[in-house]
């Protein structure tokens, strides 16, 4: 548990892990301990996971018991449905660390007859939660219960009664409601739980679904305020949020090579940090992922594994391309230093993207990463997206240490007016210009550092050529 | 030979709540009309047995629950409805 200051009060509020990843961030700390919180949204936005999820990892990580009553899923169907999340609902139960009571209302059997009020559910939670000690409850979806009933103002008020009582006993408690079209939630539950109120929308934008996450409110508590992209994979949910990244990450004063013996000679310390972010912007054919392998290939060749993402050619491409300008990566792929990974952009929604870069970064471990091109993920989704992803890859890779290479697409012209690299190009520490010019009637390409953060270094371009050696400074040659 | 047809009947309680008494006083007063003879009435108090609650789907008290004959059917509330609760349990007036 969590104890945080809440602003203007003069108790501190105490706020229980959510067991979501990322959400804590977000929220300052987790749910308020104690209180209901409410979670809606349509269906198939991942109400009912994040239930299952705040009480396994509740279980799991806190060691706190737990108690899931469903209105909706039987508890065979919900336990094989997050059987592939790796929640072991049938293992917790056993374990008397988990309870799961599937209440069922099918009006077609019951008849009504005079008053009544719903003592039987309270007896059941009750029971459920004393028999395990638990500490937090999950009601999916209460509000089946208006199917089930007639009287709808007994319902009301006695849903008003149990969260009351939910709170008297003291039990941290997720509330999810399916979304309604004019309120938050079809039977307006807002109105009886003030403390916390957790929207999910799942959305699909140019055939793209992406999900996210906002925090509609929460009572006595700072939070976040922005929607918040979210993940459901075979992890379960988690949540990216990208505006509470901190900036505290060591840094190293190591220098490594760029792969390009001009390209280090452009900085007086002769190559860039270790673990720094390069980005490298050009117009079509400027040389942009001959840099990228080269630098891929330095970083072999200083046997750190490097992961290579190619956002526009395939594995097998790639290699034969670079092989022409004289840079073999295939030994280094065979050998296991080098990954490629290649996949459309248009594969999947940005999260998507993001998480199977996380994960990969996860398993494989690189000492390097090249991601070739960033532009090209602008395709599925808005410039501010985007940005807030590669702010949230750059974070990993800060934190981890890593050397980070990105290259990105730009129009022919100066790249410093795109709107594009100006939102990306403040997260890089060193942002190297390519530039295409014809001079006397031939092509010519220039490089020029147009920042690099902590070192002094050429203002000038410098022309460059591409030769069956790779990039090499033409100039000593012509005399 | 006709097989007699008895009346399996449980009335879910908790605790003795003017609803629940009414509850009970009814039912017994229906059974009496009409199945004299021919039923059983089991109180199940939950605050005694909490546990009970689950099997028979309980979420609204009082809750009168036909046992036998099948299939099982449900009656929540003080049962002040003669009629209504005479259809719920199927019982045909003599």
């Amino acid at each position: 548990m969590i104890i945080v200051m809440a602003k203007n009060a003069t108790t501190p509020l105490s706020k229980t892990p959510s067991g979501i990843s990322g959400l804590d961030e977000v929220t300052q700390g987790g749910l308020p301990t104690g209180r209901p919180t409410l979670i809606c949204g349509s269906a198939g936005c991942g109400k009912t996971l994040f239930g299952v999820q705040f009480l396994v990892k509740g279980i799991l990580d806190y060691n706190e018991p737990g108690v899931f009553m469903s209105f909706e899923e039987t508890v065979k169907d919900l336990s094989v449905n997050v059987k592939s999340l790796g929640f072991p609902l049938d293992k917790l139960a056993a374990e008397k660390k988990l309870r799961i009571d599937y209440v069922r209302v099918e009006r077609s059997e019951i008849e009504e007859t005079g008053e009544y009020d719903l003592e039987g559910i309270f007896i059941r939670l009750n029971h459920a939660i004393d028999s395990i000690g638990a500490k937090r409850v999950v009601l999916d979806t209460i509000e089946s219960l208006f199917g089930g009933i007639e009287n709808a103002a007994i319902l009301r008020s006695e849903l008003r009664r149990l969260f009351q009582w939910l709170r008297e006993k003291g039990v941290t408690v997720v509330i999810t409601g399916e979304r309604g079209e004019k309120a938050l939630t079809r039977q307006g539950l807002e109105e009886y739980v003030s403390d916390c109120v957790i929207l999910l929308d799942f959305r699909v934008a140019d055939q793209i679904a992406t999900r996210r996450l906002r925090i509609v409110k929460y009572r006595g508590s700072e939070h976040g305020t922005n929607e918040y992209p979210f993940l459901i994979d075979d992890q379960g949910i988690s949540v990216i949020p990208i505006t509470s990244l901190q900036l505290n990450h060591s840094v190293s004063k190591e220098i490594i090579s760029t792969g390009i013996p001009m390209a280090d000679k452009l900085f007086d310390s002769g190559g860039v940090f270790k673990g720094s972010s390069l980005l490298l912007t050009g117009s079509a054919g400027t040389a942009k992922t001959i840099m990228a392998s080269s630098f891929a290939l330095a970083s072999c060749k200083r046997n750190e594994r490097t992961l290579y993402f190619s956002y526009e050619e395939s594995k097998e491409q790639l290699l034969r391309n670079m092989m022409s300008v004289g840079i073999n990566l295939r030994t280094h792929l065979q050998s296991g230093l080098l990954r490629v990974q290649s996949v459309r952009p248009s594969l999947s929604g940005l999260e998507m993207h993001l998480m199977m870069i996380l994960k990969l970064m996860e398993e494989f471990k690189p000492q390097t990463v090249v991601i070739d091109p960033i532009s090209s993920l602008l395709s599925i989704g808005s410039i501010s997206e985007v940005r807030d992803i590669l702010i949230r890859v750059i974070d990993m890779l800060k934190t981890k240490k890593i050397n980070a290479f990105f290259t990105s697409l730009t129009q022919a012209g100066s790249s410093v007016d795109d709107s594009t690299v100006l939102a990306v190009s403040s997260l890089a520490d060193i942002w190297i210009e390519l530039t295409n010019d014809c001079r006397e009637q031939q092509l010519g390409r220039n490089m020029r550092v147009i920042k690099a953060r902590g070192m002094s270094h050429e203002m000038q371009p410098q022309p460059f050529s591409t030769t069956s050696k790779g990039i090499i400074d033409p100039r000593p040659l012509k005399k | 030979m006709v097989k007699e047809m008895t009346y399996e009947l449980r009335l879910y309680i908790a605790g003795q709540t003017p609803k629940s008494v009414t509850a009970l006083n009814n039912i017994t007063k229906y059974c009496e009309e009409f199945l004299k003879g021919k039923y059983k009435i089991e109180i199940i108090d939950l605050l005694e047995t909490p546990q009970l609650a689950e099997g028979d789907q309980i979420f609204a008290i009082p809750t009168l629950v036909r046992k036998v004959p099948e299939p099982i059917r449900k009656i929540i509330g003080d049962l002040s409805d003669k009629e209504k609760v005479l259809v719920g349990l199927n019982i045909r007036k003599v």
